[in-house]
């Protein structure tokens, strides 16, 4: 496959969201704005991208029955940086995400990737794959949260268009996600038939 | 190079040096956020204790902590002087009884105990929902406001249980435990007079 479409694969055909419909958790429980999405999204991407890479440098050194403990201390010693950085530098992102970044080391993408992807290619390919995965999740998340930002308070990244009080509650709470993800996964099958 | 056989001595010695690897790099960074985390949340605080205090220009004196019978952590009184003189006090208090466990609460009184600002530090709140303490009980609107209130002659639970404030609309526990938590800031800075 070549690079272009590697991280193409990941961005819209193999949307890990969309259409893998992997990382469930964080996808419903962080989405309840564009921003928290994008937040989330890009730290998953990080995660993915370093995991990635790490994973499919140091493969042949770790022997196939003992790769599933090894990789998950991997991923977990750099969602354990993320969390640390962001706490330091970008406090305010942490308020409403510390909850969810020690969750990326159980975000089935990261294991799926590392696991089915990153074992057996080469470190380059593998980076691309983290990159794309990583955009698609990003992508999905910020869609996902802008609509139900939209919907749910009347605002898009934080700037508000309509008045207090005026959001459909039920979109910012969890049978909204359940809803809007829903219904984002038919339009992409729809796009996907005609395309 | 091929894998490496998942013979014991292997197995072994990858599960060794990879964790060793990992704490060696988080060791390291741990080190190096260390500061900026300090300085960030010291700075939280600062910023929160400046915004709940009314007269801005008082100088906040050491900390002190007050326990109160039956609650299971201690208040952080910051007392604000102003010529030597006591002229009120950033609290920090908090609830466990939010809709979603604890809640954070910075809240600023007067000498009297009047209350002035307060600000949410940390909570979990349902989005949209219980978040809008974040400004409900500073909007000056029908009964929502607590600035200006004083717990000994206003009392503070919502107006279904008897109280004088107006609960946010959907949001009933969460506002209980909110004025619950100002009512405790307000008992621990009582005993923080009678202690002086």
């Amino acid at each position: 496959m070549s690079k272009y479409k590697l991280i193409f694969n990941g961005l819209i055909k193999e949307n890990p969201v969309f259409v893998l419909l992997i990382g469930m958790c964080p996808t419903l429980g962080t989405t309840t704005s564009a921003g928290n999405g994008l937040g989330m999204g890009l730290s998953t991407a990080f995660v993915l991208i370093c995991s990635n890479i790490a994973i499919s440098a140091v493969k042949n050194f770790i022997p196939e029955k003992v790769r599933i403990p090894a990789f998950v201390v991997i991923i977990a010693s750099f969602v354990t940086v993320v969390d640390l950085v962001m706490k330091a530098y970008v406090p305010s992102l942490y308020a409403s995400l510390g909850l969810y970044i020690p969750l990326i080391v159980v975000n089935c993408l990261i294991l799926a990737r590392a696991e089915a992807y990153a074992s057996k290619n080469n470190v380059i390919s593998s980076m691309l794959d983290g990159v794309g995965m990583g955009l698609g999740f990003t992508f999905a998340l910020t869609i996902l949260g802008g609509v139900r930002e939209i919907l749910g308070s009347g605002s898009i990244f934080g700037l508000k268009f309509i008045g207090d009080n005026d959001g459909m509650l039920v979109f910012v709470l969890a049978p909204g996600a359940f809803i809007v993800l829903g219904y984002l996964i038919a339009i992409v099958n729809i796009l996907k038939k005609k395309a | 190079m091929a894998q490496l056989k998942s013979s014991l001595k292997n197995m072994l010695i990858s599960l060794t040096v990879i964790p060793l690897i990992a704490a060696a790099a988080l060791g390291g960074v741990y080190q190096m956020t260390k500061e900026p985390i300090e300085l960030a949340q010291k700075e939280k605080q600062n910023s929160a204790i400046k915004e709940v205090l009314k007269d801005k220009t008082a100088k906040i004196g050491k900390e002190v902590e007050i326990t109160l019978d039956g609650k299971p952590f201690p208040y952080i009184i910051f007392p604000a002087q102003k010529d030597g003189k006591l002229v009120g006090a950033a609290i920090q208090t908090y609830t466990m009884d939010g809709y979603a466990g604890r809640i954070d609460v910075m809240v600023g009184v007067d000498a009297e105990g009047t209350i002035s600002n307060y600000t949410i530090l940390s909570s979990g709140e349902t989005p949209g929902l219980g978040s809008k303490l974040a400004d409900w009980f500073k909007t000056e609107r029908n009964n929502q406001s607590i600035n200006g209130k004083n717990p000994e002659k206003n009392k503070f639970s919502v107006k279904k249980d008897g109280g004088d404030f107006d609960a946010i609309t959907a949001s009933t526990i969460s506002s209980r435990a909110f004025l619950g938590s100002i009512q405790s800031a307000f008992d621990a800075f009582k005993k923080y007079k009678e202690q002086k």
